[in-house]
């Protein structure tokens, strides 16, 4: 993937399929420990201990219709090409924690990319879920909670054109201010 | 100026008052856009997103665009499927923002299907 925000889409795809209703992506751009860490946590069904210990190797899958799948495994090799780890964590009915981190400095990261597009894209594709999008840098935070939102929006859902337009903007602005 | 609730809450109004909310859109035209692993990796996130910009561009009401997972065709990614209401279902491969205006222009607006972006004349 040419950005790690695509992973983030990917990776959240899971959760989705998981049937998770809350799901937070959190960022954390720590120049002191040379590390960009990258948290996603789901409410969803969770993995057993078998499914988890497999989980990694690109031929495990949930999918019936194929036998490989590749995201986890590519979010891995990802984070080992910087000198990073991937390591996930995850109780049947409870949920699952995946954290990744990433030498900040290596030349070999991914640019973080648009997560502007990628939160969109998610929030858009599954509207009934709730979200928190937490990013640190050196110079701040910002953070989108779509409960915030949905208080405001009431009855209007969130993959309406203008809304979604909307946090698009929001989450470009939030970004630039700590960047 | 900056993004604020305020804004949220005029776009709320704004839309609670257009009468034609699509709750659900049955009759319309339909825009799948397979955003798995082999799509996001292949370029799908901008495609779905000039769908999405052209069609509020073209304010067309009654067309929805959404995600599905993977269609199976990993190495043709990425690939939209586009059900126009009476016509048969499109399979449109290798797309991008570029191409996806030009489908919204001649497809679902005027209903003539882009021939050479469909899978048929890529296999």
């Amino acid at each position: 993937m040419k950005e790690l925000s695509l992973h983030i889409l990917d990776i959240v795809q899971n959760s989705i399929k998981a049937k998770a209703k809350n799901i937070t992506v959190d960022i954390d751009e720590d120049d002191s420990a040379d590390k960009l860490t990258i948290t996603i946590t789901d409410d969803g069904c969770g993995m057993s201990e078998e499914f988890l210990a497999n989980v990694r190797d690109p031929f495990t899958t949930t999918r019936t219709t194929r036998k490989t799948g590749m995201g986890i495994s590519l979010f891995e090799a990802a984070a080992k090409q910087t000198g990073g780890a991937l390591d996930i964590k995850s109780k049947l009915g409870e949920g699952t924690t995946l954290t990744v981190w990433f030498g900040l400095s290596s030349i070999d990261r991914a640019p973080l990319g648009d997560m502007a597009g990628t939160m969109v894209t998610i929030i858009g594709g599954a509207p009934d879920i709730d979200y928190i999008y937490r990013h640190k840098t050196g110079k701040g935070e910002f953070i989108l909670d779509t409960r915030e939102l949905r208080e405001v929006l009431g009855d209007v859902p969130f993959n309406v054109p203008d809304v979604l337009n909307w946090i698009n903007g929001y989450i470009e602005e939030g970004l630039a201010d700590i960047s | 100026m900056k993004k604020s609730f305020a804004d949220l809450m005029e776009i709320r109004k704004r839309t609670l008052n257009q009468v034609n909310l699509r709750v659900d859109n049955d009759g319309g035209t339909r825009v799948v856009v397979g955003m798995a692993t082999c799509g996001i990796a292949a370029g799908a996130r901008p495609v779905l997103k000039a769908f999405s910009e052209e069609v509020t561009k073209r304010e067309l009401k009654d067309v929805t665009v959404t995600q599905t997972g993977c269609i199976g065709m990993c190495r043709l990614e990425p690939i939209v499927e586009i059900t126009v209401p009476g016509q048969e279902k499109v399979t449109y491969v290798h797309m991008t923002p570029e191409k996806a205006a030009r489908v919204v222009a001649e497809h679902i607006v005027n209903k003539q299907p882009v021939k050479e972006y469909t899978i048929g004349a890529a296999e």
